[in-house]
């Protein structure tokens, strides 16, 4: 009972936040949303027992990619408001696409309940035993059966992070303040910078 | 193996189905925005990720989970690119309407 509960609270508050997510007029506004769609998703997924996802999700998305959005949306000054035309010519396009799209995924849904597919059977080899724990289990697979995939994935993390920087490194410029030039240091010799000068008794110095 | 009432695979792939609409009119509606369309793709790898964890759960089949692992880690890479991508295209234009990209040229 208490899981059907969960489940509509969780699937209801995900879904009315998506819908701000692309309805809502300001971005900030839209990835604040974004924000508690993730964690409800996350709610969804600790509910089916998928610890390790959920906690990724809460951990990657919101903690990453979320705040990597709202800091690009904070620092872009952007008319937003100029970029809401549009959207109410493309509505009912996009409306009748979307109800389109989502009734054949529920055609397709209902062709399933009424047993006209018949899905796959796993085969047990990655099945989580009772007992163990979900992350260990997932530990077990990731680090033996897919170990190749998993270190592609640290590539792909690692191409964008280059791909990243590469795209918005700015040179600085040549004569920028701060900016150390180590041909210069090098070549400078002890002669150009100490003098040694003798003066006269009660007279002052001009360097 | 997993117990949840009355809610069986078919509640979630529902959420997932639903959430993967809403990612694809939010691309048709803010056409301008990339910003935004870069969070309705956000939504709809949500939404496949949602399927395949409910697939994963509920025929006790852990695969399901490392895949969603792995789509994951494409969305990260995918939203730094696509924000650095955007981040370069707002300074050399000061805007960052799409529906006027139409020259290949830095």
């Amino acid at each position: 009972m208490i899981q059907t509960l969960a489940f509509y609270l969780f699937a209801g508050l995900v879904i009315a936040s998506a819908v701000m997510v692309i309805m809502s007029r300001n971005p900030v506004h839209s990835v604040l949303w974004l924000i508690l769609a993730f964690f409800n998703a996350a709610g969804l997924m600790v509910l089916v027992g998928a610890e390790f996802i959920a906690m990724l999700l809460v951990i990657v998305y919101v903690g990453a990619v979320a705040v990597l959005f709202l800091f690009v949306v904070m620092m872009l000054d952007i008319d937003f408001a100029a970029m809401r035309a549009g959207f109410i010519k493309n509505f009912p396009l996009g409306i009748a696409v979307a109800l389109i799209l989502l009734a054949e995924l529920i055609l397709g849904l209902g062709a399933y309940n009424a047993g006209g597919l018949e899905l796959a059977t796993a085969d047990g080899a990655a099945a989580q035993r009772v007992g163990q724990s979900n992350i260990e289990a997932i530990g077990v697979l990731l680090y033996g059966r897919y170990i190749f995939l998993f270190e592609v994935a640290g590539i792909i993390l690692l191409v964008a992070m280059i791909g990243a920087i590469v795209l918005t490194f700015q040179p600085p410029k040549p004569g920028a303040r701060g900016r150390q030039d180590i041909g210069k240091q090098i070549a400078r010799r002890p002669e150009d910078a100490t003098v040694l000068k003798n003066p006269e008794t009660g007279q002052g110095i001009e360097l | 193996m997993t117990n949840l009432g009355g809610v069986g695979i078919e509640h979630y792939l529902v959420v997932g189905a639903i959430l993967f609409v809403l990612g694809v009119l939010g691309i048709f509606l803010n056409r301008k925005n990339v910003i935004v369309i870069l969070m309705a793709i956000e939504l709809i790898l949500l939404a496949v990720n949602i399927n395949l964890v409910a697939f994963s759960a509920f025929m006790n089949d852990l695969v399901g989970q490392v895949f969603a692992m792995l789509v994951l880690t494409v969305a990260a890479a995918e939203a730094a690119i696509g924000l650095a991508i955007l981040v370069i295209y707002f300074r050399g234009r000061g805007t960052i309407a799409v529906d006027d990209v139409n020259r290949m040229k830095g």
